[in-house]
């Protein structure tokens, strides 16, 4: 699913990894892939994670991993940085999910009782990159659907997601609901339609798999 | 023509701090946070502060030890994922959280140096974030204000100053450092090294110096500065 989620980034982009599962996915690009990496507490250019005896103490990423520069690396002001995110300069940001809708709503920041850390930046990158893609198992720890018809959750962004990725399937989300584009293997479409809680549209004939 | 030395120990830069006041504290995680004058301003003892801040570093570190010595009433904040004992105060009554938009708080303090009333953002409309918020239409599209934020001291950390003040970030160290030595009244800088005049090339400074009031060198830098193993 992350290796299949690393091909959405597309040679030139500028793209911002959130914290969790979309951070593994620089993992899948080869080395020398054109691509760069924004992160929100100011930099572009991000390179490779450090250990911590290798690192420097004032380089980290906004998930607080030890991170490196690369030739043509930059740091600025998280005024700047956010300009960035809301301009429109950014291509594409992966994030995690509690839930999506399907009209592609996120919630992803608070779980009301339980889990309210704050949002950080996350509402600026779901509202405002050029297109969002989620990463994030099909259901919770619970068994619970996390692809719903609307979001139960209070809301990151509204309308902002194009495409999720889970360990089930690759789904898009269109103006008429979630529709399956790719499957995982050893899954099957029945699995698929009894995890997500909203119609599912599924293509005639067979589809790709990952 | 001469410019002025701004140099103080940190005692006297901190002595200033009354109860009561706004105090904005640069930093995103440990790079760019002020720890030798956090610790100052905990010595200090000023109480009922409101706190601006990225985020809430972690337990033990940073402004945690303001959080932990009860000197904080009020946080306007972006995140304390990173910060249980943060989360549990917040969580038990004990300090008042105001959650922003990570650039939206970046923006507001950079309105409220550059002498601007308020921004409008379509950032968060249609989520509880809008709650309470005043709502502008502008060519037909609706826009959240959001009052600029100014304080009465900022604690800055910056790796150079010179003695007049101009002051120059390294890395992902800058983050709001420059934002809020423009927002405050009163303005103290840290700084790893403290070059003497003419000795800053004009051209690499991020902040000038008109914007500080004080300046302290720190001597060797303390554990909490170093890289964090977790």
């Amino acid at each position: 699913m992350v290796a299949r989620a690393a091909r959405e980034i597309a040679p030139g982009m500028v793209v911002n990894l959130g914290i969790g599962l979309p951070t593994k996915v620089v993992n899948h690009l080869p080395a020398d892939f054109p691509v760069c990496l924004h992160t929100e507490n100011g930099m572009t250019g991000i390179g490779p994670t450090l250990p911590p005896e290798r690192a420097d103490r004032n380089l980290i990423d906004a998930g607080g991993a030890y991170v490196s520069t690369i030739p043509g690396s930059a740091f600025f002001d998280s005024a700047t940085s956010f300009a960035i995110v809301r301009s429109g300069r950014l291509d594409l940001t992966m994030l995690g999910a509690f839930e999506v809708s399907a009209s592609g709503d996120l919630a992803n920041w608070k779980i009301p009782g339980k889990f309210s850390p704050g949002v950080g930046g996350g509402i600026e990158l779901a509202q405002k990159a050029r297109r969002v893609v989620v990463l994030t198992t099909h259901t919770d720890r619970a068994g619970n659907a996390k692809l719903k018809q609307n979001c139960s959750l209070p809301l990151t962004a509204r309308a902002c997601v194009s495409r999720i990725f889970t360990d089930m399937a690759m789904i898009d989300v269109t103006a008429g609901g979630f529709v399956l584009v790719e499957i995982a293997d050893g899954v099957s479409v029945a699995d698929v339609v009894a995890a997500t809680d909203a119609p599912l549209h599924v293509p005639d004939g067979p589809l790709p798999r990952f | 023509m001469k410019l002025s030395d701004k140099r103080c120990s940190i005692q006297d830069a901190i002595s200033a701090i009354k109860d009561n006041d706004t105090v904005m504290v640069g930093g995103f995680g440990v790079p760019g946070t002020p720890i030798a004058l956090i610790h100052a301003l905990v010595a200090h003892g000023a109480r009922n502060l409101t706190l601006i801040k990225n985020d809430a570093n972690e337990p033990g570190m940073g402004i945690d030890h303001l959080l932990q010595s009860g000197q904080v009433a009020r946080l306007i904040t972006t995140h304390l994922g990173l910060n249980s004992g943060a989360i549990a105060l917040m969580n038990s009554g004990r300090l008042e959280v105001e959650f922003n938009a990570q650039g939206i708080l970046a923006e507001r303090i950079r309105a409220g140096g550059a002498g601007i009333k308020a921004i409008l953002s379509d950032i968060g409309v249609g989520t509880e974030l809008a709650d309470g918020k005043q709502v502008v239409e502008l060519q037909g599209k609706p826009y959240l204000v959001e009052p600029a934020l100014r304080a009465d001291v900022a604690l800055i950390h910056a790796d150079r100053a010179d003695s007049f003040g101009n002051l120059a970030y390294v890395a992902t160290a800058r983050n709001f450092n420059p934002l809020m030595a423009m927002a405050a009244d009163r303005v103290i800088a840290e700084a790893e090294r403290v070059l003497p005049l003419g000795q800053f090339d004009a051209d690499e400074v991020h902040t000038p110096g008109v914007f500080v009031d004080h300046v302290t060198e720190l001597g060797e830098l303390s554990e909490e500065y170093a890289v964090v193993r977790r």
